[in-house]
């Protein structure tokens, strides 16, 4: 912190009031309401609740349909946080490359950014779609008759390339300044250490991006794992049945169609600690990295 | 105007050792101190004391009488000049010398007046409606400065200002500090880790080291007379040569040379010897016929231009020797040592030993040199 | 050296044209009609009903209830947004000057109690929230709407690693000079911010305006739908139609993207600077 401070007995705490009411309130009671129910199992007709202890947990983590989806989960959370890595990374070098158009290029790479999860999933719809998908036709010409909603790996292969399109732009943003903000001195020293470009990206840029790429890694997966609701959600069209979802999905889905408060908290608590799992990694790395510069 | 009294001032941080210990210094009204040390000494964290961004963990500091241990820093009546003159950089160069007086509720006009007056005593005329980062840095230091004086203050405290200019720049400003200081008289603190920039603006220098005073003084009877071992390497530029010697009634052995003093000292046995490398000067004559000289293996040699300074080795302990550019060399050298302007430390607490040529620069005979003994 | 380049600026243009393609198609085909788009599929070009499509879909009262319009829910995605945004900036900043600025007994506690928020996304505990919402009875208000959202460090571990690069000279100088906490605050900080502030009311407007699970449960009335409520609500009808409105589904997905698109592109230096320099 600063080498002075105010110190003054009210102020700080009228400061910090409305930012922890809200937090209190909003955050903090629906946590512990979440783990509280978790426990319990609560009658569908609203008559009362009884304590189950472990029972929701249990019932959760040996459901086989559960863990199907968990599977799911993990497989398209390392697809799409691969390939959003890989092309975001892949075109932030080749745009720090050039210079001619330079800046036209970050303005169109980065331009869909800011595009909402369900307009993506809406957008790739249109071009998975039955009758008017261009993909579908393209994929017709290689013999891939592709059934997106109706054949689970259809659904899955768009659901991961709406994913992707999405996240490029971030990724591609910070490997970028990641990039312009490596030391003009160094490259020029490995220019002339090291013929091979390629070579020369594997040994000394890429590992002075590894923070960068750490840092992304985090927030890929947790978006793969919780910002793609707005996604699938488009892209199942509430017909979860015979299509891919990812553990999120299945929260919402038992708490507000099946009604299952109980497992749909056991569910959130489990994602809890893996959030907080993957937090943790964040922050201790985060703290590393400040011992580095 | 103000005298300031530092009185017994202690800062002890956290569990820590001491960064600042029992330090008592006076100030005068209208005097310029300058608080000079190598990095982590204390010199920042007392000023800052002074200053009251940080609170003093035992001691008093009275500015004008008035002991202002638990006084706001904008209600002590000082100003303060930061090493990156901390402006703000959303402000014009008017309002950042403004902001202080309207925070006190000065009249407008007034406000104007001393902006102006400012001004035009820094010359900031052109400037006073851009930005800070418009301007030069050492534009920005005037700024700094301007934004002290216009306050009126009764003492000015500057921390290292002169640290973010380049080495050209740097000479001038110190010019220019002391100028402005003398025209409006105000009593001034000035922290430096450079000791020419401490020498050259000082009517006091407070050495301090490792939190403690080492010495106080007029810069000339500090560079003549150091107190202690610390103060005769940090002040002056070559540091003076201190090595190791041994005395034995009247005579001195250093390595391989032995040097008679012409009379017995009080002291005997082993010590610490310094004298300055432009108080040497190479011995006419055949070598070794003079019992007073240092034979010097000469390791390398570094043109100044007006002089040549001379690096090596007598025995096994190095020494520099300061030459008019045109003085002969040669790989084995023989060095004269004027008797006069040798210093003797302790060997072990490193403090000026009180019979040592305290005040011999003006006389040089030994007889002057055992008078200080008695 | 030659033949990299233009390998560099290939692989440039493909990704260019599949990140902004769909885009362009997507606003391309919303001009031609459903018929049209059905038999011959995406469109490339300008079709001739931009302008009746896009007056349909911002006009027409559409839904169960026949209370919503396009207009209607594009005014809600924007309160949502800008009341978000600048809901955020007023809570975070002030508690990340507590944080950064004061020394208090419980500042440590504080720290984490905010930070804490970091760990669960709002999607992990939306059954709880919802609960105490309607037990709150704010389902059906902006407040509902707006005010849980904000339940979140993102904006204070912002403003907190901002001000913590803020020199501390100038804190220092501010204090000679005779400001207090509010002084400091209003004459120093906000201006110094005035950057800070803007990166993160775009970041911030743009993660309000494309909100989608939290609106889908926190309005059922559907004068409190937003644009992406409505998309939903367009999926919805789709269900069974012979012929689906492609072009409306398309008219109502470019106005979705198109303001939080054309912020985040026009202020591109300001969004980039604050999201990345900050590093979340």
């Amino acid at each position: 912190m600063k080498r002075v401070q105010f110190s003054s007995p009210l102020l700080p705490y009228l400061f910090l009031a409305p930012q922890l009411a809200v937090i209190v309130i909003f955050f903090y009671w629906p946590s512990v309401r979440a783990i509280q129910s978790s426990f319990y199992l609560e009658d569908p007709f609203g008559f009362g609740s009884t304590f189950v202890g472990l029972d929701n947990y249990i019932g959760t983590l040996l459901n086989p349909e559960y863990l199907a989806i968990a599977r799911f989960t993990a497989i398209f959370t390392a697809l799409v946080t691969f390939f959003s890595l890989a092309l975001g990374l892949l075109l932030a070098v080749k745009a720090d490359a050039v210079i001619r158009g330079n800046a036209t290029y970050k303005t169109l790479l980065i331009s869909v950014y800011a595009i909402a999860p369900p307009v993506a999933g809406l957008i790739g719809m249109m071009f998975f779609d039955q009758h008017i998908g261009p993909f579908v036709k393209i994929a017709a010409f290689f013999g891939w008759e592709m059934k997106v909603g109706l054949s689970y790996f259809d659904t899955a292969f768009a659901m991961i390339v709406v994913a992707v399109w999405k996240q490029i732009p971030y990724n591609f943003i910070f490997f970028l300044s990641g990039l312009q903000g490596l030391p003009a001195s160094v490259r020029e020293a490995a220019a002339i250490d090291c013929r091979s470009s390629v070579k020369r990206f594997w040994t000394v840029i890429f590992p002075l991006l590894a923070p960068t790429a750490f840092f992304l890694l985090i927030i890929n997966v947790t978006y793969a794992l919780f910002d793609t609701f707005g996604v699938i959600d488009v892209m199942v069209k509430d017909k979860a049945a015979n299509n891919p979802i990812t553990l999120v999905y299945k929260v919402y889905m038992d708490g507000f169609r099946g009604n299952d408060i109980g497992g749909s908290s056991a569910q959130s608590v489990i994602l809890m600690i893996v959030v907080f799992v993957l937090t943790v990694l964040q922050f201790r790395f985060i703290e590393r990295r400040i011992h580095y510069t | 105007m103000a005298t300031i009294e530092i009185d017994k001032v202690s800062k002890i941080y956290h569990g820590g050792v001491p960064a600042v210990s029992e330090v008592d210094i006076q100030i005068d009204d209208g005097e310029f101190i300058v608080l000079v040390g190598p990095s982590g000494c204390g010199k920042s964290t007392l000023l800052r004391m002074v200053a009251g961004l940080e609170t003093i963990s035992s001691g008093t500091v009275k500015i004008s009488g008035r002991v202002v241990n638990d006084v706001e820093p904008a209600d002590r009546d000082i100003a303060m000049v930061f090493q990156n003159y901390a402006l703000y950089p959303h402000m014009s160069v008017r309002e950042n010398l403004a902001y202080g007086l309207k925070n006190r509720r000065t009249p407008k006009n007034e406000i104007e007046a001393r902006v102006a007056e400012a001004a035009r005593m820094l010359e900031l005329g052109p400037y006073l409606d851009r930005k800070p980062r418009a301007l030069s840095g050492g534009q920005r230091q005037r700024v700094a400065m301007g934004r002290a004086i216009v306050r009126h203050p009764s003492a000015f405290l500057f921390d290292e200002p002169l640290s973010n200019l380049d080495a050209k720049l740097r000479v001038s400003m110190r010019g220019e500090i002391k100028r402005l200081q003398r025209r409006v008289g105000t009593t001034s603190l000035y922290v430096t880790h450079d000791q020419l920039e401490a020498m050259t603006l000082a009517d006091r220098l407070v050495v301090l080291n490792g939190g403690r005073i080492e010495q106080i003084g007029r810069p000339l009877d500090v560079y003549h007379a150091p107190a202690s071992t610390f103060v005769a390497s940090f002040i002056g530029s070559p540091a003076m040569n201190l090595v190791q010697g041994e005395l034995h009634g009247s005579r001195l052995a250093i390595g391989p040379a032995l040097i008679d003093l012409g009379q017995a000292v009080p002291t005997q046995g082993a010590v610490t010897v310094g004298f300055r490398a432009e108080d040497l000067q190479v011995a006419t004559g055949g070598a070794a016929a003079h019992a007073d000289t240092l034979p010097l293996s000469v390791d390398y040699v570094e043109e100044l231009g007006s002089q040549r300074l001379v690096h090596g080795t007598v025995g096994d302990q190095a020494v520099t020797v300061a030459l008019s550019s045109d003085a002969p060399l040669s790989g084995e050298m023989q060095v004269a040592v004027p008797l006069g302007r040798l210093h003797f430390f302790d060997a072990g607490t490193g403090r000026r030993l009180a019979w040592s040529t305290a005040e011999t620069h003006r006389t040089t005979t030994t007889a002057n040199l055992l008078e200080t003994a008695r | 050296m030659h033949r990299t380049r233009i390998l560099d600026h290939a692989v440039l243009i493909l990704g260019a044209l599949f990140l902004t393609l769909p885009v362009v198609v997507a606003f391309m085909t919303s001009s031609h009609e459903a018929a049209a788009i059905h038999s011959k599929g995406l469109m490339l070009s300008p079709g001739g009903h931009f302008v009746d499509t896009y007056e349909k879909v911002l006009t027409r009262q559409g839904g169960f209830t026949g209370q919503v319009t396009g207009a209607r829910m594009m005014m809600n995605s924007f309160i949502l947004g800008v009341g978000f945004a600048l809901g955020k900036i007023v809570l975070s900043m002030l508690a990340a000057y507590a944080i950064v600025y004061f020394r208090f007994r419980f500042a440590t506690l504080a720290f984490w109690v905010i930070f804490t928020t970091l760990l669960l996304p709002l999607e992990v505990r939306i059954m709880p929230s919802y609960e105490v919402m309607s037990g709150l009875g704010l389902i059906n208000t902006y407040t509902g709407l707006i005010v849980p959202l904000l339940a979140s460090a993102t904006g204070t571990f912002y403003f907190r690693q901002f001000f913590k690069s803020v020199p501390e000279e100038l804190l220092e100088a501010a204090r000679i000079d005779g400001a207090g906490p509010f002084k400091f605050f209003i004459d120093v900080l906000v201006p110094l911010s005035k950057t800070m502030i803007a990166a993160i009311f775009i970041i911030m407007f743009v993660y309000g305006w494309n909100q989608y699970l939290w609106p889908m449960l926190m309005t059922t009335d559907e004068r409190f739908f937003t644009l992406m409520r409505g998309i939903k609500q367009i999926l919805q009808v789709w269900i069974g139609s012979q012929i689906p409105d492609y072009n409306e589904a398309f008219a109502l997905a470019v106005l979705a993207m198109l303001p939080p698109v054309l912020v985040v592109v026009v202020f591109q230096s300001w969004f980039i600077k604050g999201l990345t320099e900050s590093d979340k």
